[in-house]
Protein backbone atom coordinates (compact mmCIF):
# COMPACT_ATOMS: atom_id res chain seq x y z
CA UNK A 1 0.00 0.00 0.00
CA UNK A 2 1.00 3.06 -0.95
CA UNK A 3 2.55 5.65 2.21
CA UNK A 4 0.26 9.13 2.41
CA UNK A 5 2.10 11.39 4.12
CA UNK A 6 0.60 13.10 6.83
CA UNK A 7 -0.15 16.80 6.34
CA UNK A 8 2.95 18.10 8.92
CA UNK A 9 5.25 16.27 6.79
CA UNK A 10 3.18 17.94 3.39
CA UNK A 11 3.93 21.53 5.06
CA UNK A 12 7.68 20.40 6.40
CA UNK A 13 8.75 19.55 3.20
CA UNK A 14 7.75 22.87 1.46
CA UNK A 15 9.74 24.31 4.38
CA UNK A 16 7.01 26.07 5.91
CA UNK A 17 8.31 27.04 9.74
CA UNK A 18 6.08 26.43 13.03
CA UNK A 19 5.00 30.04 13.19
CA UNK A 20 3.78 29.50 9.52
CA UNK A 21 1.72 26.46 10.39
CA UNK A 22 0.20 28.38 13.15
CA UNK A 23 -0.77 31.22 10.92
CA UNK A 24 -2.18 28.62 8.97
CA UNK A 25 -4.02 26.87 11.23
CA UNK A 26 -5.57 30.54 13.14
CA UNK A 27 -6.62 31.16 9.64
CA UNK A 28 -8.76 27.41 9.12
CA UNK A 29 -10.02 28.31 12.56
CA UNK A 30 -11.39 31.57 11.50
CA UNK A 31 -12.69 29.30 7.83
CA UNK A 32 -14.54 27.34 9.96
CA UNK A 33 -15.97 29.52 12.25
CA UNK A 34 -14.44 28.17 15.05
CA UNK A 35 -13.21 30.28 18.35
CA UNK A 36 -9.53 31.11 18.20
CA UNK A 37 -8.97 28.91 21.16
CA UNK A 38 -9.50 25.80 18.87
CA UNK A 39 -5.92 26.67 17.79
CA UNK A 40 -4.07 24.65 19.41
CA UNK A 41 -7.20 21.30 18.45
CA UNK A 42 -6.82 22.34 15.18
CA UNK A 43 -2.90 22.43 15.17
CA UNK A 44 -2.73 18.98 16.25
CA UNK A 45 -5.11 17.35 14.17
CA UNK A 46 -3.48 19.15 11.06
CA UNK A 47 -0.20 18.09 11.49
CA UNK A 48 -1.12 14.36 12.20
CA UNK A 49 -4.16 14.16 9.83
CA UNK A 50 -3.49 12.35 6.12
CA UNK A 51 -3.89 13.49 2.49
CA UNK A 52 -7.69 12.48 1.92
CA UNK A 53 -8.80 11.64 -1.95
CA UNK A 54 -11.17 14.38 -3.61
CA UNK A 55 -12.31 12.74 -6.65
CA UNK A 56 -14.24 16.17 -8.15
CA UNK A 57 -17.15 15.14 -10.55
CA UNK A 58 -18.78 18.04 -13.52
CA UNK A 59 -22.15 17.58 -14.87
CA UNK A 60 -24.32 19.96 -16.44
CA UNK A 61 -22.46 22.88 -15.01
CA UNK A 62 -20.97 26.43 -16.47
CA UNK A 63 -17.46 25.70 -14.70
CA UNK A 64 -18.35 29.18 -12.54
CA UNK A 65 -17.53 26.86 -9.30
CA UNK A 66 -14.42 25.33 -10.48
CA UNK A 67 -14.02 29.28 -11.55
CA UNK A 68 -14.68 30.23 -8.02
CA UNK A 69 -12.57 27.95 -6.49
CA UNK A 70 -9.70 27.86 -8.34
CA UNK A 71 -9.45 32.24 -8.31
CA UNK A 72 -9.86 31.72 -4.57
CA UNK A 73 -6.15 29.86 -4.62
CA UNK A 74 -4.99 32.50 -4.81
CA UNK A 75 -4.88 32.84 -0.44
CA UNK A 76 -2.24 30.69 0.39
CA UNK A 77 -4.21 29.03 3.30
CA UNK A 78 -6.43 27.78 0.94
CA UNK A 79 -3.72 27.09 -2.17
CA UNK A 80 -2.13 25.06 1.51
CA UNK A 81 -5.45 23.34 1.98
CA UNK A 82 -5.51 22.03 -1.75
CA UNK A 83 -1.98 21.16 -1.03
CA UNK A 84 -3.29 19.12 1.49
CA UNK A 85 -5.99 17.05 -0.38
CA UNK A 86 -4.84 14.67 -3.28
CA UNK A 87 -7.56 15.79 -5.93
CA UNK A 88 -6.82 12.34 -7.84
CA UNK A 89 -9.97 13.44 -10.58
CA UNK A 90 -11.14 16.34 -12.23
CA UNK A 91 -11.68 17.03 -15.94
CA UNK A 92 -11.66 20.33 -16.46
CA UNK A 93 -7.89 20.98 -14.24
CA UNK A 94 -6.35 17.46 -15.13
CA UNK A 95 -4.55 17.08 -18.25
CA UNK A 96 -5.46 13.31 -18.83
CA UNK A 97 -8.68 12.70 -20.72
CA UNK A 98 -11.09 9.85 -22.20
CA UNK A 99 -10.01 6.56 -20.86
CA UNK A 100 -6.40 7.56 -19.01
CA UNK A 101 -8.86 9.85 -16.79
CA UNK A 102 -11.40 7.63 -16.00
CA UNK A 103 -8.66 5.20 -14.94
CA UNK A 104 -7.03 7.30 -12.62
CA UNK A 105 -10.28 8.12 -10.94
CA UNK A 106 -10.90 4.26 -10.73
CA UNK A 107 -7.51 4.06 -9.32
CA UNK A 108 -7.99 6.67 -6.80
CA UNK A 109 -11.28 4.46 -5.95
CA UNK A 110 -9.77 1.46 -5.36
CA UNK A 111 -6.49 2.77 -3.59
CA UNK A 112 -8.80 4.85 -0.50
CA UNK A 113 -12.30 2.88 -0.61
CA UNK A 114 -14.54 4.09 2.17
CA UNK A 115 -12.31 7.10 2.79
CA UNK A 116 -12.15 9.31 0.08
CA UNK A 117 -14.49 12.66 -1.13
CA UNK A 118 -16.04 13.09 -4.07
CA UNK A 119 -16.94 16.97 -4.94
CA UNK A 120 -19.78 17.12 -7.49
CA UNK A 121 -20.60 20.38 -9.08
CA UNK A 122 -23.64 20.29 -11.85
CA UNK A 123 -27.27 18.97 -11.72
CA UNK A 124 -27.85 15.73 -13.43
CA UNK A 125 -30.20 15.02 -16.21
CA UNK A 126 -32.97 12.19 -15.47
CA UNK A 127 -34.94 13.28 -18.56
CA UNK A 128 -32.63 11.38 -20.83
CA UNK A 129 -29.27 9.99 -18.82
CA UNK A 130 -27.81 10.84 -22.84
CA UNK A 131 -28.30 14.96 -22.24
CA UNK A 132 -24.95 14.43 -20.61
CA UNK A 133 -22.13 12.30 -20.68
CA UNK A 134 -18.26 11.87 -20.26
CA UNK A 135 -16.15 9.23 -21.72
CA UNK A 136 -19.45 7.98 -22.91
CA UNK A 137 -20.86 7.42 -19.23
CA UNK A 138 -23.74 9.39 -18.32
CA UNK A 139 -23.68 11.68 -15.57
CA UNK A 140 -25.78 9.44 -13.11
CA UNK A 141 -24.03 6.31 -13.66
CA UNK A 142 -20.86 8.23 -12.85
CA UNK A 143 -22.15 9.12 -9.97
CA UNK A 144 -23.44 6.55 -8.59
CA UNK A 145 -20.47 4.36 -9.65
CA UNK A 146 -18.50 6.90 -7.69
CA UNK A 147 -19.76 7.58 -4.60
CA UNK A 148 -20.49 3.58 -3.38
CA UNK A 149 -16.90 4.25 -1.92
CA UNK A 150 -16.99 7.31 -0.86
CA UNK A 151 -16.54 8.70 3.00
CA UNK A 152 -19.45 12.05 1.86
CA UNK A 153 -20.52 13.75 -1.35
CA UNK A 154 -20.18 17.67 -1.41
CA UNK A 155 -22.24 18.89 -4.18
CA UNK A 156 -21.03 22.58 -4.85
CA UNK A 157 -23.41 24.89 -6.45
CA UNK A 158 -26.92 25.17 -6.70
CA UNK A 159 -26.91 22.72 -9.55
CA UNK A 160 -25.35 19.58 -7.91
CA UNK A 161 -27.27 20.99 -4.49
CA UNK A 162 -30.68 20.78 -6.21
CA UNK A 163 -30.83 21.29 -9.70
CA UNK A 164 -30.22 24.77 -10.28
CA UNK A 165 -30.14 26.69 -13.71
CA UNK A 166 -30.72 23.64 -15.62
CA UNK A 167 -33.64 22.80 -13.39
CA UNK A 168 -35.01 25.54 -13.88
CA UNK A 169 -38.66 25.75 -15.03
CA UNK A 170 -39.85 23.59 -17.61
CA UNK A 171 -36.71 21.89 -16.82
CA UNK A 172 -36.44 20.32 -20.17
CA UNK A 173 -33.66 18.11 -19.16
CA UNK A 174 -35.15 16.87 -15.87
CA UNK A 175 -32.04 17.80 -13.84
CA UNK A 176 -31.81 17.48 -10.25
CA UNK A 177 -29.06 17.74 -7.56
CA UNK A 178 -27.17 14.83 -5.71
CA UNK A 179 -29.30 14.63 -2.73
CA UNK A 180 -32.33 13.38 -4.92
CA UNK A 181 -29.76 10.59 -6.33
CA UNK A 182 -27.40 9.75 -3.04
CA UNK A 183 -29.54 8.09 -0.12
CA UNK A 184 -26.94 6.07 1.50
CA UNK A 185 -23.76 8.17 1.86
CA UNK A 186 -23.53 11.73 3.92
CA UNK A 187 -24.28 14.88 1.39
CA UNK A 188 -23.06 18.42 2.36
CA UNK A 189 -24.64 21.04 0.15
CA UNK A 190 -22.92 23.86 -0.83
CA UNK A 191 -24.83 25.97 -2.95
CA UNK A 192 -24.66 29.32 -4.67
CA UNK A 193 -24.08 30.34 -8.17
CA UNK A 194 -20.86 29.99 -7.62
CA UNK A 195 -20.90 29.53 -3.74
CA UNK A 196 -18.59 31.25 -1.84
CA UNK A 197 -15.09 29.45 -2.58
CA UNK A 198 -13.98 30.15 1.68
CA UNK A 199 -17.23 28.08 2.21
CA UNK A 200 -15.97 25.57 -0.17
CA UNK A 201 -12.61 25.35 1.38
CA UNK A 202 -14.10 25.40 4.97
CA UNK A 203 -15.50 22.03 4.48
CA UNK A 204 -12.91 20.52 2.70
CA UNK A 205 -10.08 21.86 5.91
CA UNK A 206 -13.08 20.41 8.14
CA UNK A 207 -12.82 16.89 7.06
CA UNK A 208 -9.10 17.37 6.78
CA UNK A 209 -8.54 18.38 10.32
CA UNK A 210 -11.38 16.58 12.06
CA UNK A 211 -12.59 13.54 9.61
CA UNK A 212 -16.11 14.98 10.07
CA UNK A 213 -18.77 16.88 7.71
CA UNK A 214 -19.78 19.90 9.23
CA UNK A 215 -23.19 20.52 11.39
CA UNK A 216 -25.91 20.95 8.24
CA UNK A 217 -29.34 22.69 7.92
CA UNK A 218 -32.76 21.60 6.96
CA UNK A 219 -31.34 21.78 3.17
CA UNK A 220 -28.01 19.90 3.95
CA UNK A 221 -25.80 23.24 4.21
CA UNK A 222 -23.02 23.82 6.55
CA UNK A 223 -25.01 25.90 10.00
CA UNK A 224 -21.85 27.87 10.43
CA UNK A 225 -22.22 29.78 7.14
CA UNK A 226 -25.96 28.97 6.26
CA UNK A 227 -27.49 29.20 9.51
CA UNK A 228 -28.21 33.09 9.18
CA UNK A 229 -29.85 35.12 6.74
CA UNK A 230 -27.96 37.38 4.43
CA UNK A 231 -30.68 40.22 6.07
CA UNK A 232 -29.83 38.97 9.76
CA UNK A 233 -26.08 39.91 9.33
CA UNK A 234 -26.15 42.87 7.08
CA UNK A 235 -24.76 46.04 7.62
CA UNK A 236 -27.70 47.77 5.81
CA UNK A 237 -29.86 46.15 8.20
CA UNK A 238 -30.43 49.43 10.76
CA UNK A 239 -31.99 51.00 7.29
CA UNK A 240 -34.53 48.04 6.53
CA UNK A 241 -35.62 48.77 11.01
CA UNK A 242 -35.57 52.76 10.37
CA UNK A 243 -37.97 52.34 7.17
CA UNK A 244 -35.07 53.67 5.04
CA UNK A 245 -35.45 52.04 1.58
CA UNK A 246 -33.48 52.76 -2.27
CA UNK A 247 -36.61 53.25 -4.72
CA UNK A 248 -34.49 52.78 -7.87
CA UNK A 249 -30.73 52.46 -8.53
CA UNK A 250 -29.92 56.04 -8.99
CA UNK A 251 -32.24 57.77 -5.79
CA UNK A 252 -30.87 59.86 -2.90
CA UNK A 253 -31.72 56.48 -0.69
CA UNK A 254 -29.54 54.33 -3.36
CA UNK A 255 -26.74 56.85 -2.82
CA UNK A 256 -26.61 56.71 0.22
CA UNK A 257 -26.46 52.74 1.05
CA UNK A 258 -30.06 52.37 2.27
CA UNK A 259 -31.89 49.01 2.27
CA UNK A 260 -32.09 47.61 -0.55
CA UNK A 261 -35.50 45.79 -0.27
CA UNK A 262 -37.89 47.29 -2.46
CA UNK A 263 -35.59 46.99 -5.36
CA UNK A 264 -35.94 43.20 -4.75
CA UNK A 265 -33.60 42.17 -2.55
CA UNK A 266 -33.58 38.20 -0.99
CA UNK A 267 -31.30 38.70 1.96
CA UNK A 268 -34.41 38.29 3.99
CA UNK A 269 -35.62 34.86 3.00
CA UNK A 270 -31.74 33.85 1.50
CA UNK A 271 -29.44 31.88 3.90
CA UNK A 272 -25.51 32.28 3.58
CA UNK A 273 -22.62 34.17 4.50
CA UNK A 274 -22.04 36.66 2.02
CA UNK A 275 -22.45 39.62 4.44
CA UNK A 276 -19.64 38.56 6.93
CA UNK A 277 -17.55 36.41 4.71
CA UNK A 278 -17.83 38.47 1.82
CA UNK A 279 -16.03 38.15 -1.82
CA UNK A 280 -12.33 39.21 -3.58
CA UNK A 281 -10.41 38.37 -0.42
CA UNK A 282 -13.55 39.93 1.88
CA UNK A 283 -14.14 42.80 0.12
CA UNK A 284 -17.38 43.53 -0.48
CA UNK A 285 -20.36 41.69 -1.31
CA UNK A 286 -23.61 42.14 -3.46
CA UNK A 287 -25.52 44.44 -1.18
CA UNK A 288 -22.63 46.75 -0.06
CA UNK A 289 -21.92 47.09 -3.79
CA UNK A 290 -25.53 48.10 -4.62
CA UNK A 291 -27.17 45.29 -5.61
CA UNK A 292 -30.18 43.33 -4.25
CA UNK A 293 -29.16 39.85 -3.28
CA UNK A 294 -30.66 37.34 -5.84
CA UNK A 295 -31.19 34.51 -2.69
CA UNK A 296 -29.12 32.09 -5.39
CA UNK A 297 -28.14 30.00 -2.58
CA UNK A 298 -31.81 28.67 -2.11
CA UNK A 299 -33.52 26.00 -3.90
CA UNK A 300 -34.86 27.00 -6.91
CA UNK A 301 -33.79 30.57 -7.02
CA UNK A 302 -34.23 30.84 -10.39
CA UNK A 303 -37.79 30.33 -10.27
CA UNK A 304 -38.87 32.57 -7.67
CA UNK A 305 -40.15 35.87 -9.54
CA UNK A 306 -38.43 38.55 -10.64
CA UNK A 307 -34.40 39.42 -9.78
CA UNK A 308 -35.86 43.17 -8.95
CA UNK A 309 -39.65 42.55 -7.55
CA UNK A 310 -39.73 43.27 -3.75
CA UNK A 311 -40.38 39.73 -1.51
CA UNK A 312 -43.76 41.75 -0.65
CA UNK A 313 -45.42 40.98 -4.12
CA UNK A 314 -45.76 37.53 -3.61
CA UNK A 315 -42.77 35.06 -3.79
CA UNK A 316 -44.48 33.55 -0.72
CA UNK A 317 -47.91 33.03 -2.13
CA UNK A 318 -49.90 35.01 0.54
CA UNK A 319 -49.40 37.75 2.24
CA UNK A 320 -50.33 36.34 5.94
CA UNK A 321 -46.83 33.90 5.12
CA UNK A 322 -45.04 37.30 4.14
CA UNK A 323 -45.94 38.87 7.09
CA UNK A 324 -44.84 35.45 9.12
CA UNK A 325 -41.69 35.64 7.75
CA UNK A 326 -41.08 39.29 8.40
CA UNK A 327 -41.42 38.68 12.15
CA UNK A 328 -39.83 35.72 11.68
CA UNK A 329 -36.88 37.81 10.11
CA UNK A 330 -36.76 40.27 13.24
CA UNK A 331 -36.61 37.36 15.69
CA UNK A 332 -34.20 35.66 14.30
CA UNK A 333 -32.12 38.93 13.62
CA UNK A 334 -31.81 38.98 17.84
CA UNK A 335 -31.09 35.30 17.97
CA UNK A 336 -28.26 35.19 15.17
CA UNK A 337 -25.55 36.62 17.69
CA UNK A 338 -26.88 33.98 20.39
CA UNK A 339 -26.80 31.18 18.16
CA UNK A 340 -23.27 32.01 16.59
CA UNK A 341 -22.32 32.08 20.16
CA UNK A 342 -23.65 28.98 21.22
CA UNK A 343 -21.60 27.17 17.99
CA UNK A 344 -18.59 28.72 19.15
CA UNK A 345 -19.13 27.93 22.90
CA UNK A 346 -19.56 24.49 22.09
CA UNK A 347 -15.82 23.68 20.36
CA UNK A 348 -14.70 25.63 22.85
CA UNK A 349 -15.82 23.54 25.63
CA UNK A 350 -15.28 20.40 23.59
CA UNK A 351 -11.43 22.05 23.11
CA UNK B 1 -15.83 60.74 -20.00
CA UNK B 2 -16.86 59.92 -16.50
CA UNK B 3 -14.86 58.02 -14.64
CA UNK B 4 -15.48 55.57 -11.54
CA UNK B 5 -13.38 58.16 -9.19
CA UNK B 6 -15.89 60.18 -10.15
CA UNK B 7 -19.10 59.10 -9.47
CA UNK B 8 -20.54 60.19 -5.82
CA UNK B 9 -20.62 57.68 -3.47
CA UNK B 10 -21.22 58.46 0.10
CA UNK B 11 -20.62 56.07 2.91
CA UNK B 12 -23.32 56.43 5.81
CA UNK B 13 -21.30 56.41 9.31
CA UNK B 14 -21.05 53.28 11.11
CA UNK B 15 -23.62 50.94 12.08
CA UNK B 16 -22.76 50.69 15.93
CA UNK B 17 -20.32 47.78 15.92
CA UNK B 18 -17.32 49.72 16.72
CA UNK B 19 -18.23 50.53 20.60
CA UNK B 20 -19.67 46.73 21.41
CA UNK B 21 -16.06 45.44 20.37
CA UNK B 22 -14.01 48.35 22.72
CA UNK B 23 -16.18 47.09 25.56
CA UNK B 24 -15.25 43.55 24.55
CA UNK B 25 -11.62 44.42 24.54
CA UNK B 26 -12.24 46.38 27.99
CA UNK B 27 -13.48 42.98 29.72
CA UNK B 28 -10.80 40.71 28.25
CA UNK B 29 -8.25 43.35 29.38
CA UNK B 30 -10.07 42.77 33.01
CA UNK B 31 -9.32 39.25 32.26
CA UNK B 32 -5.75 39.56 31.54
CA UNK B 33 -4.98 41.65 34.60
CA UNK B 34 -7.02 39.07 36.98
CA UNK B 35 -6.06 35.65 35.66
CA UNK B 36 -3.91 36.25 33.10
CA UNK B 37 -6.32 34.81 30.17
CA UNK B 38 -5.84 35.92 26.94
CA UNK B 39 -8.28 36.51 24.36
CA UNK B 40 -8.47 36.69 20.63
CA UNK B 41 -11.55 38.58 18.95
CA UNK B 42 -11.52 36.84 15.15
CA UNK B 43 -12.46 40.49 12.86
CA UNK B 44 -13.22 38.50 9.74
CA UNK B 45 -16.78 37.25 11.81
CA UNK B 46 -18.14 40.02 12.45
CA UNK B 47 -20.39 42.64 9.60
CA UNK B 48 -18.94 45.56 9.44
CA UNK B 49 -19.95 48.46 7.27
CA UNK B 50 -18.14 50.25 4.80
CA UNK B 51 -15.30 52.09 6.61
CA UNK B 52 -15.99 50.45 10.36
CA UNK B 53 -13.18 48.24 10.54
CA UNK B 54 -11.25 51.63 9.95
CA UNK B 55 -12.91 53.13 12.35
CA UNK B 56 -11.93 50.49 14.85
CA UNK B 57 -8.27 50.71 14.10
CA UNK B 58 -8.51 54.43 14.20
CA UNK B 59 -9.88 53.89 17.87
CA UNK B 60 -7.19 51.68 19.35
CA UNK B 61 -4.47 54.01 17.40
CA UNK B 62 -0.71 52.49 17.17
CA UNK B 63 1.36 51.58 20.16
CA UNK B 64 5.06 51.68 20.45
CA UNK B 65 6.24 47.88 19.14
CA UNK B 66 5.08 46.37 15.70
CA UNK B 67 6.92 43.42 13.90
CA UNK B 68 6.54 41.95 10.84
CA UNK B 69 6.44 38.39 10.39
CA UNK B 70 7.29 36.43 6.77
CA UNK B 71 6.14 32.97 6.88
CA UNK B 72 3.91 32.21 3.84
CA UNK B 73 3.22 35.85 3.12
CA UNK B 74 4.10 38.57 5.58
CA UNK B 75 2.06 38.74 8.51
CA UNK B 76 2.14 42.63 10.77
CA UNK B 77 1.62 42.44 15.23
CA UNK B 78 1.13 45.71 16.42
CA UNK B 79 0.58 46.46 19.86
CA UNK B 80 -2.36 49.47 19.66
CA UNK B 81 -1.91 52.72 22.13
CA UNK B 82 -3.30 49.71 24.91
CA UNK B 83 -0.99 47.81 26.19
CA UNK B 84 -1.76 44.31 25.95
CA UNK B 85 -3.93 44.99 22.79
CA UNK B 86 -2.49 43.72 19.68
CA UNK B 87 -3.83 43.97 15.99
CA UNK B 88 -2.69 41.43 13.73
CA UNK B 89 -3.42 41.11 9.93
CA UNK B 90 -2.03 37.60 7.61
CA UNK B 91 -1.67 38.02 4.66
CA UNK B 92 -0.79 35.90 1.50
CA UNK B 93 2.03 35.39 -0.62
CA UNK B 94 0.09 37.99 -2.86
CA UNK B 95 -0.18 40.24 0.05
CA UNK B 96 -4.07 39.79 0.52
CA UNK B 97 -4.93 40.01 3.83
CA UNK B 98 -6.16 36.52 5.09
CA UNK B 99 -6.63 36.79 8.34
CA UNK B 100 -7.32 39.62 10.81
CA UNK B 101 -7.61 39.64 14.80
CA UNK B 102 -7.23 41.69 17.96
CA UNK B 103 -5.37 39.50 20.64
CA UNK B 104 -5.60 40.70 24.02
CA UNK B 105 -2.44 39.20 25.81
CA UNK B 106 0.94 40.03 26.81
CA UNK B 107 2.17 38.67 23.74
CA UNK B 108 1.10 37.01 20.69
CA UNK B 109 2.17 33.27 21.08
CA UNK B 110 3.05 33.94 16.91
CA UNK B 111 6.30 35.84 17.93
CA UNK B 112 7.79 33.37 20.41
CA UNK B 113 10.17 31.44 18.91
CA UNK B 114 8.86 27.89 18.31
CA UNK B 115 10.24 24.87 19.97
CA UNK B 116 9.89 22.91 16.34
CA UNK B 117 12.14 25.63 14.61
CA UNK B 118 14.18 26.29 17.73
CA UNK B 119 15.19 22.39 16.96
CA UNK B 120 15.74 22.58 13.21
CA UNK B 121 17.81 26.04 13.52
CA UNK B 122 20.29 23.85 16.17
CA UNK B 123 20.62 21.38 14.00
CA UNK B 124 21.55 23.72 11.26
CA UNK B 125 24.38 25.84 13.25
CA UNK B 126 25.37 22.05 14.50
CA UNK B 127 26.28 20.99 10.40
CA UNK B 128 28.21 24.27 9.73
CA UNK B 129 30.73 22.57 12.70
CA UNK B 130 30.99 19.22 11.20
Amino acid sequence: MKYTPTVGEILQAKGVSRRGFLKFCATTASLLALPPSMIPRIAAAIENARRPSVIWLSFQECTGCTESLTRSASPTVEGLIFDAISLDYHHTLQAAAGEQAEAARHAAMEENDGGYLVLVDGSIPMANPGYSTIAGISNVDMLLDTVKGAAAVVAIGSCAAFGGLPGASPNPTGAVGVQNLVKDKPVVNVPGCPPIPTVMTAVLAQFLTFGTIPDLDKHGRPLAFFGNTIHDRCYRRPFYEQGKFAESFDDKGAKAGWCLYKLGCKGPTTYNACATVKWNQGTSFPIESGHPCLGCSEPKFWDKGGFYQPLSTGHFGSGATLAGAAVAGVALGVAAATAGKRRQAKYAKEA
Amino acid sequence: MTTLGDIEVQVQAMHGNVQPILNEVLHALDRLIDTNEATTIDLASLPFAPGERDALQAALGTGELSAQLDALGTSSIRETLYPGVWWIEHRNVYDEVVGRYLEITRMPEILSSQIADICAGRARLGEQFK
